[in-house]
């Protein structure tokens, strides 16, 4: 999904991302993937700033669900009520489920 | 309208890719345009040429292979997705130091550019798989 993000960044296209699930522990702190032998992408996600990636959204359910706070991601994130997904996704021409 | 398709899953590990085959077929009989489906993930597994499947069942590649033939469609198969699971055309191989081409008629090996470009070109942009 960061290089579908990336390339479409690349593109000159507005793009925005939505944590939902489990992914929400794409952007959470403290993670120490060299442990386990495996790539640094929360690294990556720092540097979508780079790319004029800047609106990042986060399913508060999600969060919750999963014992996170907003202050436990490695980025401010919007927040964003299940209840409201859709109407979100509906602002965009074209969503990548990931 | 014109249609832009992409196919994440390999051929028996659903019936995503067969979907998207027969919805293909089914909106160019309508009348439809497609003009890409861009395979990612385990959907570049539909592009192995030497895949073969006993008669009696369905021979997937070959049928991709054949519908790109008949209404001139671009199949394209991401890169990275491919080389991470071996299926490398005759100048990437050669390029590694490997040989053969693996990758069937009809198809071509590119970047995911090629995916941008087809949500951008397309009026509808569907995933399968």
């Amino acid at each position: 999904m960061l290089d579908i993000i990336l390339t479409t960044a690349a593109f000159d296209q507005h793009v925005s991302i939505l944590v939902l699930d489990d992914g929400v522990f794409q952007l959470k702190n403290g993670q120490n993937p060299e442990i386990a032998g495996m790539k640094d992408t929360a690294a990556i996600f720092k540097a979508l700033e780079i790319y004029d990636v800047n609106d990042i959204y986060a399913e508060v359910e999600s969060l919750q669900e999963r014992g996170l706070k907003p202050g436990d991601l490695c980025l401010p994130v919007q927040e964003f009520y299940r209840k409201d997904i859709a109407g979100l996704m509906k602002r965009f021409d074209v969503v990548f489920a990931g | 309208m014109k249609f832009a398709i992409q196919v994440n899953a390999s051929p028996y590990q659903s019936n995503a890719g067969y979907t998207a085959y027969q919805f293909i077929n089914a909106a160019l009989a309508a009348g439809h345009e497609v003009f890409r489906v861009f395979f990612y993930h385990d959907g570049i597994y539909h592009a192995f040429k030497y895949a073969t499947p006993p008669d009696d069942e369905l021979q997937f590649t070959a049928q991709w292979s054949e519908l790109a033939r008949l209404h001139q469609i671009d199949l394209v198969v991401c890169i990275s997705a491919a080389q991470r699971r071996g299926l490398l055309c005759s100048d990437e191989a050669q390029r590694q130091g490997k040989q053969d081409n693996d990758l069937a008629e009809g198809f071509r090996i590119s970047g995911l550019g090629q995916l941008v470009e087809a949500t951008l070109e397309a009026d509808r942009f569907i995933v399968f798989g």
